[in-house]
């Protein structure tokens, strides 16, 4: 019997959709195991946030909350997993991988001394995983040897969690926390404020690179994201620059997306961004360079000056409605 | 300031990897071999971080073939102080390199220790955070920093770490934006690309590197029960994309989009 438990992020009492992604690794793993699916969720607002994850099969969900959850901290955090991993015997601990989870998965599988798989794009059986390496030039095949295993969840590779079973009971779990001797003390955070869609879970995606060639250029890449309700991204090399804020990054290092239609504008495709986005499944590039390498992989390529060829689109997406 | 710093070999990034036939391994034939893009920022944290404080000094670790000796070399061309080789032939998993650094870093009761957030390799991204908590410290993984590489703060090669008074202040990389953390040292700290831009190893810098004292030392004599727990079935070419088509002019490409593809 191989318990499954799921770290599901919230933030003011809604789940993250991002994290959805890990409830459906969850399930898979659990059924593969024959084991159940278990939920964990931290921080003010948690309680709120189990009532949306209720109708996804879990046999119960975990809900910790109190004051020193407030500020996502990862010595508060690891005793939280820990103690829901103990309450349900949990085998497998995983969660959809985010900035929270890439932080925190690692010091939960150091702590409870278990193997562990980042960034999995599929489950083969309850030990037995695919995952990216090398850029996402090679597809692996890793069997963690544990007895208990930690994972991480590529979130464009699983679709959204299966509705089903009975409505999951919430259970509130006390962790207690010295928060005086703890060794990192939060002092604040600065949020990029954005009424766009997130682009790890958009339907369509644009994304801008050198071509825009300034901040004042990538105005073209959110005018085209606007009238197509599209999130944004962009290359490193843009982000680097300082043109537009890190967190828009796609790539190997950056954001990893998967959307419906990916639309890359002035990117010249290095290896390390297609390894962030060629899951897409329609990818179109424009770009004035016809040997740029992000043709190799665009269902539809223009060679055109994004300065004129952005605007012409989007006058005939107008058009069009 | 006592800084450590690890550094891993990892294949040549500007290379595309290959897998061999029967998915054992890549192809590894006159395979150019470099220091992780990252461990290089993490080295150039360190020395700034040293020069900064005005005394002190920057180890660097690896774990690692013999031939890994070049890349500890590297560092030391850049301006580390000394090297330390954990001489490994086998798979070594993320847990494995976490228990092996910790007891270097517990010989070596280093200030500060900067890792890169994750080799461009097995991509795993874990060490970091197992290590501090193996070793009980506090991490502030993602290091980065507000002001962009083309920035006059970048230029003047200040560490952006600001270290006063026993602690670390750290600016991270988070989903959504930028979070600050002050962290009790001695720390764990992983750097994310924007941290800073690492220097080239200069002739003079090599030159000298050669003469730097280099320990060496067996995994097995540091982690009992060395066998790795992540364990590589077999590696296959990930799915190729169809070539797709080139479209002469915009009005093609929304025809295709809205008829064809119908995305938009």
């Amino acid at each position: 019997m191989s318990n499954v438990l799921v770290i599901v992020e919230q933030a003011g009492g809604k789940p993250k959709k991002a994290t959805l992604a890990g409830i459906t690794f969850g399930q898979q793993v659990a059924q593969k195991g024959g084991g159940q699916l278990h939920l964990l969720i931290v921080g003010p607002g948690a309680a709120a946030a189990a009532n949306e994850v209720a109708g996804y099969g879990a046999a119960k969900t975990y809900v910790v909350e109190g004051g020193a959850f407030e500020n996502y901290l990862v010595e508060a955090y690891t005793p939280a997993v820990q103690a829901a991993a103990k309450a349900c015997n949990a085998t497998m601990i995983a969660g959809a991988a985010t900035s929270t989870t890439k932080d925190l998965l690692p010091r939960v599988a150091a702590r409870l001394d278990a193997a562990m798989a980042s960034d999995v794009t599929a489950v083969i059986d309850a030990k037995t995983f695919k995952r990216p390496m090398w850029a996402g030039n090679v597809t692996a095949t890793v069997e963690l040897t544990s007895n208990v295993k930690v994972c991480s969840v590529r979130v464009a590779e699983f679709d959204a969690p299966a509705q089903g079973g009975a409505a999951t009971a919430a259970e509130k779990l006390d962790v207690a926390v010295d928060a005086g001797g703890m060794k990192a003390k939060f002092v604040g955070r600065k949020e990029v404020k954005s009424t766009r869609p997130d682009a790890t879970t958009a339907d369509i995606v644009v994304s801008g690179g050198r071509g825009v060639k300034s901040a004042e250029g990538f105005k073209i890449v959110e005018q085209l994201a606007d009238t197509l309700g599209a999130g944004i991204g962009a290359s490193r090399a843009i982000c680097d620059a300082g043109w537009v804020p890190n967190d828009l990054q796609i790539g190997q290092t950056g954001k990893i997306v998967a959307p419906n239609l990916y639309i890359a504008l002035g990117i010249s495709g290095a290896i390390q961004h297609l390894a962030g986005m060629k899951s897409s499944k329609t990818i179109v590039a424009i770009n004035k360079d016809p040997e740029a390498p992000i043709f190799t992989v665009a269902d539809y390529g223009l060679v055109a000056d994004i300065a004129t060829a952005v605007p012409e689109l989007i006058e005939k997406i107008k058009q069009s409605r | 300031m006592k800084v450590l710093v690890t550094v891993k070999r990892v294949e040549d990034y500007e290379v595309k990897i290959k897998v061999k036939p029967d998915g054992s391994g890549i192809v590894t034939d006159q395979m150019k071999y470099v220091v992780n893009p990252f461990d290089e920022i993490a080295v150039e944290e360190a020395l700034r971080v040293r020069d900064a404080s005005g005394s002190g000094e920057v180890v660097v670790a690896t774990i690692g073939v013999a031939d890994a000796q070049q890349q500890l070399r590297t560092a030391l061309a850049m301006g580390a102080d000394r090297g330390v080789h954990v001489l490994a032939d086998g798979a070594v998993d993320p847990m494995m390199a976490a228990k092996a650094f910790k007891k270097v870093i517990e010989a070596e009761k280093p200030d500060l220790v900067i890792l890169g957030k994750q080799a461009v390799d097995d991509d795993q991204g874990q060490v970091g955070a197992m290590l501090a908590e193996l070793l009980g410290w506090g991490q502030g993984t993602f290091a980065s920093k507000e002001e962009s590489l083309e920035s006059d703060a970048e230029k003047s090669k200040q560490p952006a770490l600001k270290i006063a008074n026993g602690r670390c202040d750290v600016v991270r990389e988070v989903d959504g934006g930028l979070e600050t953390l002050s962290l009790a040292m001695p720390c764990i700290i992983t750097t994310e690309l924007r941290l800073n831009l690492p220097r080239y190893a200069s002739l003079p810098g090599i030159m000298k590197a050669k003469k730097k004292p280099v320990q060496e030392m067996k995994l097995a004599e540091l982690v009992q029960d060395a066998s790795a727990r992540v364990k590589v079935v077999k590696l296959e070419p990930p799915k190729e994309r169809k070539a797709g088509i080139k479209v002469p002019d915009v009005a093609t490409l929304f025809d295709k989009l809205h008829n064809e593809a119908k995305v938009i």
